[in-house]
């Protein structure tokens, strides 16, 4: 984390309330636990080193020098599609701000009528009908928005996904909407990197072997036996996982749609975004349009946003987000999972206690009282 | 600070309300919005005006999602890249957004401001909802 100077400007990465991590001033976005990325990474790498180092020299000499050029394509593929996947945004929903909450909220309410005291309210559940498929809508306790059809809550980067695959440790990142086109492209790469790789260290092994005989090849070439290990055991994994992919798209369905059989037919519910047409299916998922990003990482917050209200924020404390709070929106909102507005408090209460302002792009300090004396007054009304 | 606080009150017209016009599922998750009339628009603006901007607003989406030719060959094209080209290309869809940002401000200008309301670009709430914010007049107090 970058320690901050009041008079920088703030973008929006830093207040989304997910829990990413980014880099590059918000260009990168990824999940915070990125252990298994690195291994992802380090196993491409060091495979494709040792290839490199040992297997390419001898046989671009004896077989032909377009082995060693066709790996090294393959291998900037599968790099560059590894990272496109990890860094990119998988299609988070943004949060609801405050006055949409609300007017969710009141929409519920008058949906559900007067709910006695005591009695548990009615499961919040939005019906939608698409192309004659009735499709329930669940409502996002922590987003605080009816899920579109399709989207699913991350519980690991804790958003809201379009589209939702699943959250892939290997690459680091949620997969979704925004980025699945890259990481099927990464699995089908790699896998032909895979079987690339494998085949073309059994032929050095046996061009090597008809010369020098076997086990005088092994003592040369040590890494050839790690790598046809890691091959031999990447290989069935990646390719299946390609293969099941494959058919993923080629019916438009997730494979959080698959694990819960939300179209299994049980029901005789059917897959309402198939196109029924398996080619059509594989052109929308990986040539369709290319979404945008609707988080607005760079964007710079802005002082004066028409959100904010008027009152309780005297002009001084500009580049203030938190000035987005209104009097009216806070009653509503059940203090549960802290909304926007309340974050700085807590961030700044717990700051006294430890480092000195290390972390404070929540508020600058000339303001940080304010949202204190704010949040207050606004919750008052609730008890 | 009681006396900025009513001053600033005075200088900004007080915000009395918000309208959610909420996305219409009923052909799938392409972007497209109702075009169901709010009730609390009423007496600001002409039913026929509100689907209009709707409407067009819909078509534009519709355009900028249109599944063909040429978005397959601008998938296609960017696959064989790498998806490097995006680097220094803009996607068709982007083109759309801005054509889109230009359509609202347009709106606004001469139709939404002029009435006491403010339409806010989609994309700033992440597609979900048209926010449409109901200024109420210089006032003392706010709306609610």
């Amino acid at each position: 984390m970058s320690a901050v100077m009041i008079t920088r400007k703030v973008r929006k990465w830093e207040k989304l309330p997910g829990k990413n991590t980014f880099c590059c001033d918000g260009r990168v976005m990824m999940a915070r636990q990125k252990g298994v990325f690195y291994l992802t990474l380090f196993l491409i790498v060091g495979t494709c080193s040792l290839f490199f180092a040992f297997e390419c020299p001898y046989l671009a000499v004896h077989l032909s020098p377009t082995v060693p050029v066709f790996a090294i394509v393959l291998f900037f593929f599968v790099i560059a599609m590894l990272l496109r996947t990890s860094f990119s945004d998988p299609g988070v929903l943004p949060r609801a701000l405050p006055e949409e909450a609300t007017f969710i909220e009141m929409e519920i309410e008058a949906a559900n009528g007067n709910v006695p005291a005591g009695q548990r309210p009615p499961p919040r559940i939005r019906n939608v009908q698409i192309n004659n498929q009735i499709v329930k809508l669940k409502y996002c306790y922590t987003c605080k928005i009816f899920r579109p059809p399709r989207a699913s809550h991350c519980s690991i980067c804790d958003n809201c996904v379009d589209r939702f695959d699943h959250h892939c440790p290997w690459v680091g990142n949620c997969v979704g909407k925004r980025n699945y086109r890259y990481f099927y492209m990464f699995t089908l790469s790699l896998s032909l990197l895979t079987i690339y790789i494998f085949t073309f260290d059994i032929v050095h092994v046996v061009m090597r072997s008809v010369d020098n005989g076997f086990l005088n090849t092994l003592k040369e070439t040590p890494g050839t036996v790690l790598e046809v290990l890691v091959c031999f055991f990447t290989l069935w994994s990646v390719v299946g996982l390609t293969g099941f992919h494959t058919y993923l798209i080629s019916l438009n369905q997730t494979t959080n749609e698959d694990i819960k059989g939300s179209w299994s037919g049980k029901n005789r519910v059917q897959n309402p975004y198939s196109h029924k047409n398996c080619f059509k299916n594989c052109f929308e998922v990986l040539c369709g349009p290319t979404y945008p990003s609707v988080l607005d990482r760079r964007g710079v917050m802005q002082e004066g946003s028409p959100v904010s209200a008027a009152s309780a924020v005297p002009p001084s404390s500009s580049s203030n987000p938190v000035s987005q709070t209104t009097k009216t929106t806070a009653p509503l909102i059940p203090n549960e999972h802290t909304p926007d507005d309340a974050k700085p408090s807590i961030a700044d209460s717990a700051e006294k206690n430890s480092s000195p302002r290390e972390e404070t792009p929540m508020a600058p300090p000339l303001a940080s009282p304010e949202p204190d004396a704010e949040v207050a007054v606004a919750k008052d009304p609730v008890h | 600070m009681a006396e900025t606080h009513s001053l600033h009150d005075l200088q900004q017209p007080t915000v009395s309300s918000k309208v959610f016009v909420q996305r219409d599922y009923g052909s799938g998750t392409i972007s497209k919005f109702q075009t169901k009339f709010p009730s609390e628009l009423e007496s600001r603006i002409d039913k026929q005006q509100f689907e209009e901007t709707i409407q067009t607003l819909n078509n534009l989406y519709a355009e900028a999602e249109k599944l063909g030719g040429k978005s397959y060959l601008e998938g296609c094209l960017a696959c064989l890249t790498a998806y490097t080209i995006f680097l220094c290309m803009e996607t068709h869809y982007e083109k759309v957004l801005k054509k889109i940002a230009r359509y609202i401000k347009d709106q606004n200008e001469k139709i939404y401001a002029p009435r006491g309301l403010l339409l806010t670009d989609p994309i700033e709430r992440g597609l979900r909802v048209v926010e449409i914010t109901i200024f109420e007049e210089r006032s003392i107090g706010s709306g609610r």
